[in-house]
């Protein structure tokens, strides 16, 4: 017997409500019922966060979080990083930058980690950043791009000169 | 879509309560990072779920009026490693919750859960072995409060009345268990993120007011046994003793008498004996240290 609720939340700045099946993980309900297909159904265990979202502030994995919590929950999506003429936000530009895109499946959930990274204000070293980082798998880049995409970012947004690359 | 019978919410600890005693077969989800995965994978598919992630009352960090550090069983592994009571007191429980699995799951993830698993692997669980800690239970009956090591049965399996509506509400540390007291939380993995530990092992002592002596040593392992698990013989040798680098090392070699790892494709029992006693010895130093012992 089919269960629905009506749940409500705000979708990258907007007020919406949607009729839910109870069933429904947070990435069903992203994907068919609000068309944002950033959100990427990897694993569907909560091991790849290809589905990574931000709710509140803090990063959850979306396949692994009921449709119906999201209730009076704020929730972001990469959908949300983008201008008003389509510009790509300064993260999403590092990216493209230093090559930490291949396939792009993990990027989505990647870039959202790596807003709330960069929006902690903080100067992270590159340990911290490969912990804060660690939620996500790409099998394509082997991760070096990603991180220095991040690292660059963190450090145009502070101010500060990005610091030498240790010679390989 | 899960594989669900049907959903029911709880707002409140007497929500819960009733909607346990009107459902029992339901199973509890709380961050659901292990329930959905286990119904993702069939083995819960077609249940009932009550879930409880929506009682806020159940998340933070307080301290009672007796000095009992009290944690909300929702309260996230993040949470708790960013309180500021946690790393005044247990830094330690802080520190061994940010090892689990990676930065999302511990979003998502919360103690209770972690506990009423009942899986001896749980990185949270050898701590709270270790600083003895107390569960909270509330139910039809009121509230019910166990030590850790009566709360877990079996792999698996925790003394949680379901037939009384019980919900785990809060896990307690009681002053005289972190009063001065340091420990420091060993897991071995062959990952550092998302994975999970061939062995944990939590180690804390309290020494005399010159540093010189043991007060009291303590020592918890997760997968040296079924459930997480003391060494009584290690701590009761321990205790009284002068600190130096010759007792961690006798300290470390005593822990084998209490614990029974077993052979898994994880690891072999040979080899968790082996890094039980190397971690027992490291996280004994490191406590000692801590606790601002020299040795």
């Amino acid at each position: 017997m089919a269960q629905y609720q009506l749940v409500h939340f705000n979708l990258n700045g907007k007020d919406v409500e949607r009729m839910v099946d109870v069933r429904a993980s947070l990435t069903d309900m992203l994907r068919n019922d609000y068309h944002m297909t950033s959100v990427k159904k990897g694993c569907e265990v909560g091991e790849c966060g290809a589905c990574n979202v931000i709710i509140d502030g803090e990063c959850f994995n979306s396949c692994i979080y009921l449709a119906v919590w999201a209730e009076g929950k704020r929730i972001r999506t990469l959908e949300s990083l983008m201008g008003p003429n389509g510009e790509l936000s300064d993260i999403q530009q590092a990216f493209i930058e230093e090559t930490a895109v291949q396939c792009g499946f993990c990027t989505p959930g990647f870039i959202m980690t790596a807003v709330e990274i960069l929006e902690s204000g903080k100067l992270y070293t590159d340990a911290e950043l490969r912990k804060l980082l660690s939620g996500h798998l790409c099998r394509c880049t082997g991760y070096e791009n990603i991180l220095r995409a991040v690292k660059k970012t963190m450090y145009r947004r502070l101010g500060l000169p990005m610091p030498a690359e240790p010679e390989a | 879509m899960y594989d669900m019978k049907a959903l029911y919410q709880a707002a409140s600890v007497e929500e819960a309560v009733a909607l346990r005693l009107e459902h029992p077969a339901a199973q509890i989800i709380a961050g659901g990072s292990d329930v959905l995965v286990q119904m993702r994978e069939g083995k819960r598919a077609g249940a009932e779920l009550i879930s409880i992630y929506g009682i806020d009352a159940l998340r933070g960090v307080s301290m009672e009026p007796d000095g009992t550090l009290r944690i909300g069983s929702l309260t996230s592994f993040s949470h708790i490693t960013r309180d500021p009571l946690i790393q005044k007191y247990i830094n330690v429980l802080g520190e061994a919750v940010d090892q689990v699995g990676g930065p999302q799951i511990r979003n998502i993830g919360t103690i209770g859960g972690n506990t009423c698993n009942g899986v001896t692997s749980a990185d949270s669980a050898s701590t709270l072995h270790a600083w003895d800690a107390v569960i909270e239970l509330t139910g039809k009956n009121g509230v019910r409060r166990l030590p850790i090591r009566d709360f877990y049965i079996k792999a698996g399996e925790v003394d949680i009345r379901a037939e009384d509506g019980e919900i785990q509400t809060a896990v307690l540390i009681p002053k005289e268990s972190y009063e001065d007291c340091f420990g420091h939380y060993i897991k071995y993995a062959m990952r550092n993120a998302m994975d999970i530990a061939t062995l944990g092992t939590s180690v804390n002592v309290r020494l005399s007011a010159d540093k010189k002596t043991v007060e009291r040593a303590r020592v918890a392992f997760g997968v040296a046994g079924p459930v997480p698990l003391r060494a009584a013989t290690a701590e009761a040798m321990a205790k009284g003793q002068i600190v130096s680098l010759e007792l961690a090392e006798r300290f470390a070699q005593a822990v084998t008498a209490d614990i029974n790892p077993r052979d898994s494709w994880r690891a072999a029992k040979d080899f968790r004996l082996h890094i039980a006693v190397e971690s027992a010895k490291r996280a004994f130093i490191e406590s000692v240290k801590l606790a601002g012992g020299e040795l």
